[in-house]
């Protein structure tokens, strides 16, 4: 069995990225005008559409409200068309809750819940088509999306993959071709700017020397991912701002 | 960070699914030119000195090749003549996909700085990327990407010229007509000034064509109609594998098909090679014939003479037409899914002219047809042994066409057979590279006091080595002492090679490819470094040396009470040979502890036999032979089986001991990735020769399980032919399976199972110094008693599986060539010799019988009549196996006397003749010669009774 290598000679990945080299990632803030925050964010071919509601009072079973922090409630789903076999994918499927789950675990390390007792925040997301690192994209679409809500926020909270190609160069955002015939793919969702891991998966084990290398990849992962969300967000700050009156003042703040 | 590409979707349609992937344009590829100043440079080996002497051009040019050139003429790029060449990626890309291979020569190539050649990704290149145009077939587009980089290169460096290499005609015209300077390999390579000795190495493809020799063989489905054949279940896909004995058969496996399916003659061949994966059609079952049993050769002297051919045709129809009992299923090749062409030795064919252009090259491989090739050197080549590769077999050619690649060396030297023997089983015999080298702890070695801390001190215990005589890579050793509670302690020690070959060095790389030393009659390739292999890790007598030690507490029922493992430092008190070991036990004066110590090991290892046995396990027999070399001129002056003493059989018992125990360890630490060797129970259907032959002298060989198969091979026993048993065994091995390495994630826990030696886990600890997979389960044992770290690779199941897959393929492979090294040597002993000999009858085959010759282990055929025709004297009876002359019946197994002489017409296979002495009959057998000096002969090397031939401790087959 000849495994293929993932670097070329040429040092070029099978889609013509470097190691180091994150996949182009494209987002859009405010995308829709019902819920409270939206985003879009597409990461290679891999896009996401990310919808808040809240905070808002606490629906359904009022004994899930607690009286010092908001409940943060996440919903994680997949079109029908995102993969190339088309099937229907029920919503509650284990895949998908372990999806909201591990969504939920990353969000409540940087949303500052404490601010809001007695409410909740709900949190939707849909991957339209998936092609690799569906729980990085969720997670950076959601950010976002809370950041467009207004939803104050520690910081950002950012989510990359990294694997090994040819067992032994670490390479970050991993594409669906690479997922199939590389090795086990770690994904790291983290605070970058303090630097804190708020989740951490592997989709099987590796070598414990080859794990911090691949670690230290992802986690720069996070924080490219982070400088290219902030300028999206101010950009869409700008934008919002200039077109209803204030730019003005933004532009020499800035200055 | 991310300079953003604009990036271009590509498409790749299967069957309803849309994949979509990303393809990333960069503007940070390197042309790979010093001199240019718009690039942002990186390494590169191109080189503005080197100067490529065409006479084509007149002046010096860079050189971009197209896929053809490297996927045909691998050897003319092989050669350090031309550099300078840059290989675009989509060219790379393409020969990887055609051909690993070449993909891996080409490789090698790249890497080489001294030949100047250059990578360049086009294919990710911003101005030199083109998007496939939907109705263009992969090839065109290829082809006009090629063109693409060569015109971006024009125009980039202008300072230097640019000429394209192609043999794809259209390619070049549109080339042409696009302005880039293109040329055929051909043109360009015979214009080379100064290297004309390449031309023979020039891959033909289509040279001499006959129109009218149409038919000769039917054409090949195209890969289209192969595909849909495969899929509509009218084609199977097959590995071929050509007849060693008649080169008109073959026989092509089929995943899922219990029988092979036999192929027959030059439309049921039609071309493949052995090796090859092939598409073949069933035949009607009406159609199916028996495999014919007969021994036919390619004897035809020209390239173009069919006659011979046809006439050996037509024989074998008969043959096999008439026998309708056994007819095997039958098919015929309709299309090669891919060729597993290699280089081959062999000889030109020693009839041929010396002015002819065209001569036919014989293989020294007898599954191999003759190759056809072009050479202006055929007189010197003549006597020369030579490397040849085919590149073509169109089908009117009745040859495959080839071309010559390199000489070894004069035909019957030692050192030219021994490198035939290295390369036709694949052995890697290079020198060791200086990085290998490199690895190697420098001298002089001294134990340090890290190393007597990490480790147990055994210095003072009376261990010692037995081994053959003139062994130097002594890896294991043994001790056994009293202790307090009037229990034993037993310890097997191995050489500690996993100290100095850490994982993933240039040493340990080296060593796993090679996976096992090879041993020839003369010459032993090692797995690893001389000084590793002889000195610092060989347990010699009276030196201070690291081992891996086991410990057994045992009592005296040989029952083990406790075991353990660690590390130690040894100081071997003697290395001794079997012989004299057994001296030492055998002395009743000698009670030094040496003596205590073997006489205790050897009682013990009685009883570990026995049990083992009782268990169920085989004792199985091959022949095995002894070449006595003559120390100066290295020429054979004996050959005799090997003698066998007791204490063989003693150290055999500790080191299976030592093995079963290891392996029940690492499997605990590791249930995943344990290296572990299995022996699979052969399928019932390997043993209907045995049981035949059993019957057939009224004993019932029973193959349910493998203890019943012991038992019976116990009891078939005849007082009037000692050798009778052991001839049973020989077959009875014939029937085993090869063990093999694996790790344990990859098999279910039942199919762990060692037949051979009826033990539920084995594996393989004793010799590090000689198998890679010895160092590899070290390794796990040193982890699991917490001596030592993982690392990544060991614990990887998948990474192990590929591992074990070249072990044991080399393992095979080192099997083989020892046994053709020992052939060879036989033969250079039998040289003018003429002996009669007494053999016994191993297989009765339709014109001939196959008879063993105990005391040189060689196993030859007694031909009864010419080629094809009828005996005159005997008649074959198929039903009870027998030939019969009269009133005289050969059965398998009866005793004869043969007179044994080599026949050295064809100088490539020589064999041995054999006419039969007795039984005598008029007309056919030869009287006996009066030779006196045999019967001395026989005195001198003892060897009266029948020697009982039986697994050598180094023996390869657990
Ligand atoms: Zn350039």
């Amino acid at each position: 069995m000849s495994r293929k290598e993932l670097i070329s000679e040429i040092g070029l990945r099978l889609d013509g990225r470097r190691a180091h080299e994150l996949r182009r990632i494209r987002c859009k803030l405010g995308v829709f005008t019902q819920p409270d925050g939206s985003a879009y964010l597409e990461q290679g071919l891999t896009k996401v559409l990310a919808a808040v509601y809240g905070p808002h009072q606490v629906r359904g079973n009022r004994t899930k409200a607690q009286h010092d922090s908001a409940i943060v409630n996440c919903q994680f789903s997949m079109a029908v068309f995102s993969t190339t076999d088309r099937k229907k994918r029920p919503r509650g499927d284990r895949k998908s809750t372990e999806m909201s789950i591990h969504l939920r675990q990353a969000l409540l390390a940087a949303i500052k819940v404490e601010l809001y007792p007695w409410s909740q925040i709900d949190v939707y997301v849909e991957v339209l088509h998936a092609d690799g690192g569906v729980y990085p994209a969720c997670v950076n679409a959601a950010t976002l999306a809370l950041i467009d809500a207004g939803i104050p926020l520690k910081e950002y909270v950012c989510a990359c993959t990294a694997s090994l190609a040819n067992n032994d160069v670490p390479m970050v955002d991993i594409s669906h071709q690479e997922e199939i015939i590389g090795g086990p793919t770690l994904t790291v969702a983290a605070l970058p700017m303090s630097g804190k891991v708020v989740l951490m998966e592997m989709s099987q084990r590796f070598h414990l020397d080859h794990l911090p290398k691949v670690l230290d990849k992802a986690l720069q992962g996070c924080k490219d991912i982070k400088t290219i969300l902030d300028e999206a967000v101010r950009r869409h700050v700008e934008d919002v701002g200039s077109s209803s009156g204030w730019g003005n003042t933004s532009e020499k703040a800035r200055t | 960070m991310l300079t953003t590409k604009s990036f271009i979707k590509k498409n790749k349609i299967g069957n309803v699914l849309k994949n979509i992937r990303e393809h990333y344009l960069r503007n940070d590829i390197f042309c790979g030119f010093d001199i240019c100043e718009r690039c942002s440079p990186a390494n590169s080996y191109l080189s503005s000195t080197h100067v490529n002497n065409c006479s084509l051009f007149l002046y010096n040019h860079y050189i971009i090749l197209d896929t053809n050139v490297i996927l045909d003429q691998m050897d003319i790029l092989d050669e350090n003549v031309i550099g300078n060449v840059i290989i675009l990626h989509t060219v790379l890309q393409e020969v990887k996909n055609r051909s690993l291979p070449m993909y891996k020569r080409l490789r090698s190539v790249i890497e080489n700085p001294s030949r100047h050649f250059y990578v360049f990704a086009n294919d990710h290149h911003k101005d030199c990327y083109l998007p496939q145009e939907e109705t263009e077939l992969i090839n065109d587009y290829n082809d006009r990407c090629i063109r693409k980089a060569c015109l971006w290169y024009m125009e980039h460096i202008r300072e230097a010229r640019f000429v394209f290499i192609t043999d794809d005609n259209a390619n070049r015209q549109r080339a042409l007509s696009e302005n880039i300077i293109s040329v055929s390999v051909k043109d360009y390579v015979t214009h080379l000034d100064k290297a004309q000795f390449l031309e023979d190495k020039l891959a033909k493809h289509d040279f001499h064509v006959k129109v009218d020799a149409e038919g000769l063989f039917p054409p090949h489905c195209s890969t289209f109609q192969i595909h849909n054949g495969i899929k509509e279940s009218r084609l199977y896909q097959a590995t071929y594998h050509a007849s060693r004995d008649n080169y008109l058969e073959g026989f092509a496996m089929v995943d899922g098909f219990e029988d092979s399916i036999l192929l027959q003659g030059r439309s049921g061949q039609n071309r493949a090679v052995d090796g090859d994966i092939v598409a073949i059609e069933l035949l009607n079952q009406n159609e199916w014939v028996a495999p014919s049993e007969m021994i036919l050769e390619d004897e035809s002297i020209a390239d173009t003479s069919l006659e011979d051919a046809l006439k050996k045709e037509d024989e074998l129809k008969t043959v096999t037409h008439k026998k309708k009992g056994d007819v095997k299923p039958t098919g015929r090749v309709v299309g090669i899914i891919r060729r597993k062409w290699r280089q081959y030795c062999g000889i030109l064919q020693q009839d041929g002219s010396d002015t002819s252009v065209y001569q036919l090259f014989v293989p020294a491989d007898k599954k191999i047809p003759k190759i056809r090739i072009e050479t202006r050197q055929a007189a010197a080549l003549r006597s020369q042994k030579i490397i040849v590769a085919i590149d073509s077999w169109p089908c009117h050619s009745r040859y495959p066409n080839g071309h010559f690649v390199r000489a070894l060396g004069k035909i019957g030297d030692q050192s030219t057979e021994n490198e035939v023997v290295l390369l036709e089983h694949d052995v890697p015999h290079n020198q060791f590279s200086e990085e290998v080298l490199s690895c190697l702890p420098k001298l002089p070695w001294i134990i340090t006091d890290e190393d007597v801390e990490a480790r147990v001190d055994l210095r003072h215990i009376d261990i010692c080595s037995v081994d053959p005589p003139g062994c130097t890579d002594i890896d294991d050793a043994l001790h056994c002492r009293p202790i307090d509670d009037g229990n034993l302690e037993v310890g097997v020690h191995i050489a500690d090679v996993s100290h100095f070959i850490r994982p993933g060095t240039a040493i340990d790389l080296e060593a796993a490819k090679r996976a096992t030393t090879v041993y020839l009659v003369n010459k032993r390739i090692d797995m690893v470094p001389e000084l590793l292999s002889s000195n610092l890790c060989s347990l010699r007598g009276g030196e201070e040396r690291f081992a891996f030690s086991c410990i057994w507490i045992m009592d005296k029922k040989a029952n083990i009470l406790h075991t353990r493992f660690h590390k130690s430092i040894i100081k071997s008190k003697k290395a001794m040979t079997y012989e004299e070991a057994q001296i030492t036990i055998d002395d009743k004066n000698r009670n030094d502890s040496i003596a205590l110590s073997l006489r205790n090991l050897n009682m013990l290892a009685k009883i570990l036999k026995r049990r083992r046995l009782e268990n169920g396990a085989l004792v199985l027999a091959s022949p095995e032979v002894k070449i006595q070399m003559d120390s100066e001129t290295m020429d054979p002056i004996d050959v005799e089986v090997k003698k066998l003493f007791e204490t063989n059989s003693m150290v055999e018992e500790f080191m299976l001991l030592a093995n079963i125990s290891v392996a029940e360890k690492i499997l605990a630490s590791f249930p995943d990735c344990a290296m572990l060797r299995r022996h699979p129970e052969p399928p019932s259907t390997n043993f209907e020769p045995l049981i035949k032959a059993g019957k057939h002298l009224g004993f019932d060989i029973r193959i349910d399980t493998g203890k019943n198969l012991a038992v019976s091979l116990d009891a078939a026993v005849r007082d009037d032919n000692p050798y009778f048993n052991t001839m049973l065994r020989i077959l009875a091995t014939r029937c085993m399976l090869q063990a093999i390495y694996f790790p344990s994630g990859m098999y279910q826990k039942n199919e762990f199972f060692h037949y051979g030696l009826a033990v539920p886990l084995y594996t393989h600890f004793t010799s590090p110094i000689r198998r890679y997979a010895d160092i590899i389960v070290h390794r796990l044992l040193a982890v699991s008693i917490g001596a030592d770290a993982t690392y990544p690779d060991l614990l990887d199941k998948r990474k192990s599986n590929h591992l074990c897959q070249n072990l044991n393929y080399r393992n095979r492979m080192a099997q083989y060539a020892g046994r053709a090294s020992i052939a060879f040597n036989t033969h250079l002993f039998f040289r003018g010799k003429i002996q009669d000999e007494e053999g016994y009858v191993l297989y009765i085959r339709k014109n001939a019988i196959q008879i063993l010759i105990p005391k040189y282990g060689l196993e030859c055929t007694l031909y009864l009549a010419q080629k094809g025709e009828k005996s005159a004297f005997f008649e074959y009876n198929e039903e009870d196996q027998n030939q019969s002359c009269g009133n005289i019946v050969l059965h398998a197994f009866d005793p004869v006397t043969v007179r044994l002489s080599l026949d050295s017409n064809n100088i490539q296979h020589e064999k041995f003749t054999l006419q039969l002495v007795s039984p005598y009959i008029e007309g056919f057998s030869v009287p006996p010669l009066n030779k006196p000096s045999r019967k001395q002969k026989l005195e001198d090397t003892g060897s009266k009774s029948p020697p009982e031939a039986k697994r050598k401790k180094k023996s390869r087959k657990h």
